[in-house]
This record gives C-alpha cells, structure tokens and sequence, in this order.
C-alpha cells in the first residue's frame, strides 16, 4: 500500500527510531531552566521538560524514573544529555546505567558539584560534540512497516470525533496491523462505559482481566477522591461540542482502537515487548499519555481531535487529526489530515484511513508534522498518583 | 432521498434512540434523519440544537435509558419528547460517581 523510503535507527533493542535526537533531560524539576538553556544551544536537542523527582511518595519517585528511563530507551532518541541537582530523590545513577544498557551515548553533570548553572552549562557544551558524533554515527537499517509502533490518542473531542477522525485513524490503526506493525492506545478514563466491547476483542483471558482491571481502578481512584467525575469528565469543551456522558466520549474514543484483537495490557509507561495492538493504562491528559506512550516506545502517534487540540511530543512526531468541519478551517495550521470530509459526505472512513495510513509511513520518512514544523511539541508530563509532600 | 440544503442529522446505530445533528437547528424545523445505512426519516425538531448535539427520535421517559452507537450513553432524568435537545441537563451518566457500576 506505501513504502517508508528512509532508513531508521537501529537500536540495540533492535527497534527502528524514526528521528534521531538528542535528549536532554532534567532528573528533577529544579534543574529544568539548565536544560533548556542548554538544549537552546545544541540543534536536534530535545529539553525533557517536567514537574517531578523530588518531595513525593516513593511510588511516584519510581514511577518518574521509570519513565525517564523509558525516554531515553525511547528509539527516536540517539543519546542523552542527563542534567542532575545533587540531592533530588530521582536517582541519576539509574538513568546514566540505562543508557549505558541501551549503548546510547550520554553525560550526567550535577549542578550542586559544577558549581552552578554556568559551569554546568560549560560543561555540556563541552561534551556535545563528542555526543553528537556518537549519535550521528548510529546505524541504519531499511524501516519497515513492522518497525512502526503507533501511539494512538484523542484529544478536544467533541461529537464528531466518535463518527469522523476516530474511527479513521480505527481503520489506519487496522492497516498497520495487517502489516505487522505495532500500536497502542490508552484513556482509561476513556474506557468507561465502553469496556464491555473491548473485552471482547482481548487476545486471551489475561488480556481480559488486566483491562477490566485497570478501568475499575480508574474508576475506584475517582469515587475515593469524593469527587463526582462528572464536572471534568466530560471535559467542559466536549460538553460544548454536545458530548453527554463519559459513556458516549469512551464509545467514540474507542474507535480509534480499530477492530483487532488486543494482545495485552501495560502499566503506564511500560516498555512494549510484543507486537501488535496494546492498551496502556494512562489518564486522557495529552502531556501525561503522550509521555507513557513514549516511554513505552512508541516511535509515532496519531492525535485526532474534534475541537483542534494542537500538542505534539519533543521526542515523537505527532499527526494531527481533525474532525470538526469548522474547527478544521480554523486550527489549519495545526492539522496534518482532515477527516471532516467524513462529515461532510465527501469521503467514506475507510478512504481517509487509507490517507492517514499513507501519512504515518510518510512521516516515518521523514516528512515533518504541523506540530514538528512549528515546535509545538516542548511539553511532557509524569502521571503520578500520590501527592506533592 | 434528501436534498443537500436541508437540515441533516445522523443516527449512527439503528437501535439509537437519539440523532446528532450536523446543521444548527432552530424550533421548528423538520431535520432529515439519515440512518447508517442511508435511509432517510423526518423528525420535527422542537428546540435550538447545536451543530454536534443531539435530540430524541423516539419518546424517552423519565428512568429510561438512552441510546447511541447502538450503546447505553446515560439515563434520562426526564421525560424527553421526541424533537428535544438531548444533553447535560436531562442525561445523567452511570459511571465514575458513587453508586455507579463497570458494565463487564
């Protein structure tokens, strides 16, 4: 159907990155202005940005540098700067050994031991070039269809997205299966009201516990807080473009999952060891998802959206998706496919699949998305459940 | 068939109880309803309806559930008759709040 015509990255793991970056990435948020100033300063450099790493629960400590480690695992990123304060509660020798384990090329400097954030930034700079040879140095290898593991999310939805951008971005994610390629997607908020369908397309029983599983502990972790969901499920936006219930926005995000069988369940953030399509526990805020999905290693996604949310990753390229015949008009420069045709009658869902499966091998070959092209892509967030203490 | 300049709305499942609309209505106007498998009806729409928002086809009462994608959305709180407007304020969900159930 289409030729990806790019040779990708072949990493240890034998995954296939896409890009090829540099990852710059903060163990805690009080070194975060470092890194961006550094990465400010390197060309293919992506600054991690993020809010943990210190004064939370042990659980969340973990969880953060898990997916740290994740990132850096990630096969769209070459190497790693890894920039540390000295006395966070995110363990920096674990990031520096995992990228060791990857063969990814990397240098941990500690602001509290440089003796400030000039000296750290120095002593980047100094590093980079032998870092960005390393990285530049990576191997090739011919990407197939196969190599491609596809995040999959929507976001700003409103009624279109259930019956236009979804269940076409369903009927690209069911070509990629057909061609052995990988995918995952998550929401678990998004499943309720919906898990009754899903179960029946689990591989195995397994498969069928873990998902009803992780919904009911979504659900549990709402009703403890004494909060009634509703109110900011469905989000104020979707309740505007006529969605209902949390029932109706999980029957039509679930589309998007297309009509194979689920292979297995991760936890958030889990590195992806099968193939084929997955479900990762995750919540439905676009920073926090998109960085699980990428710590799981997907190496794309596909973001549809009804109202026109504009987000794409630093590490990931992101493809845009829209549904809503005026939102299209007016968030243009952020869409990347319109699937409002479907809307419209002017194409069938299977014919914008087709065009949006064309568009995820033309950008594994490199072809860079709105969200790429305009560096709308600076925000990553840690899912954590505890507090800040 | 239905003429390109009329009102249109959707009813995605057949067993769907409520139809979203993919024009603005105002009271009074007469949408075209086109089922999944193309067949056309008439519902008199009697109240503003919002581009994406949906109204019932069929009488929902108080208690009653109702249907889209062929799928429980929610519960009525009210009657609804047929041609209203169709959303937060007479639907309640059944999922996320105390007392609610997974459906597996």
């Amino acid at each position: 159907m289409c030729e990806i015509n790019m040779l990708g990255y072949e990493r240890n793991d034998n995954k296939i990155g896409l890009r090829n970056y540099l990852a710059i990435i903060p163990t805690v948020f009080c070194v975060n202005e470092v890194a961006e100033v550094v990465a400010s300063q390197i060309p293919n450099s992506k600054p991690l940005l993020h809010t943990h790493g210190c004064c939370e629960l042990k659980p969340d400590l973990e969880r953060t540098t898990n997916i740290l480690c994740g990132l850096i695992n990630n096969p769209n990123v070459g190497g790693c700067l890894i920039i540390s304060l000295g006395c966070e509660g995110v363990n920096n020798e674990e990031l520096i050994q995992t990228a060791n384990r990857a063969g990814k090329s990397s240098y941990c400097v500690i602001l509290q031991k440089a003796g400030g954030m000039t000296k750290c930034v120095e002593a980047c700079l100094e590093k980079i070039p032998e870092i960005q040879s390393q990285i530049n140095a990576s191997k090739r290898k011919k990407i197939e269809l196969s190599d491609i593991v596809l995040g999959i999310k929507c976001g700003s939805s409103d009624a279109t997205s259930g019956f236009a951008a979804n269940p076409a971005v369903g009927s690209a994610v069911d070509i990629l299966i057909a061609h052995e390629g990988s995918a995952i997607f998550g929401e678990t908020t998004e499943l309720i009201g919906a898990e009754h369908l899903l179960v029946n397309r689990c591989a195995n029983n397994e498969t069928r516990d873990s998902l009803v599983n992780i919904v009911k502990r979504m659900e549990e972790k709402i009703k403890r807080t004494g909060v009634d969901m509703r109110g900011s499920q469905p989000t104020p936006g979707n309740i505007y473009g006529g969605l209902t219930t949390i029932e109706e926005k999980s029957l039509g995000a679930i589309s998007k999952s297309g009509t194979t069988q689920i292979q297995g369940v991760l936890e958030y953030g889990q590195t992806l060891l099968g193939h084929g399509l997955y479900v990762m526990d995750s919540p439905g805020k676009e920073n926090e998802i998109m960085t699980g999905l990428a710590s799981g290693g997907v190496n794309i996604i596909v973001f549809s959206t009804g109202g026109g949310a504009p987000q794409g990753f630093p590490i990931v390229p992101v493809i845009k998706v829209a549904s809503n015949p005026q939102k299209t008009i007016i968030m243009k420069e952020h869409v990347d496919i319109d699937a409002s045709t479907i809307i419209n009658g002017v194409e069938s869902v299977e014919n914008v699949g087709r065009k949006i499966f064309t568009e995820i091998c033309a950008v594994a070959s490199g072809k860079k998305t709105k969200a790429e092209l305009l560096g709308y892509d600076k925000t990553i967030g840690i899912y954590v459940d505890g507090p800040s203490i | 068939m239905y003429s390109t300049n009329m009102k249109k709305a959707i009813r995605i499942n057949k067993q769907d109880n409520v139809a979203t609309a993919l024009n603005e209505f105002v009271p009074g106007d007469i949408a075209q309803v086109i089922d999944s498998d193309g067949t056309v009806s008439q519902i008199y729409v009697r109240e503003a309806i919002p581009f994406g928002h949906k109204f019932a086809i069929d009488e929902i009462n108080s208690g009653a559930v109702v249907i889209k994608y062929g799928e429980i959305i929610g519960m009525a709180t009210g009657n609804i008759i047929r041609g209203y407007h169709v959303h937060t304020h007479n639907v309640v969900s059944q999922r996320g709040k105390s007392g609610g159930n997974s459906n597996v």
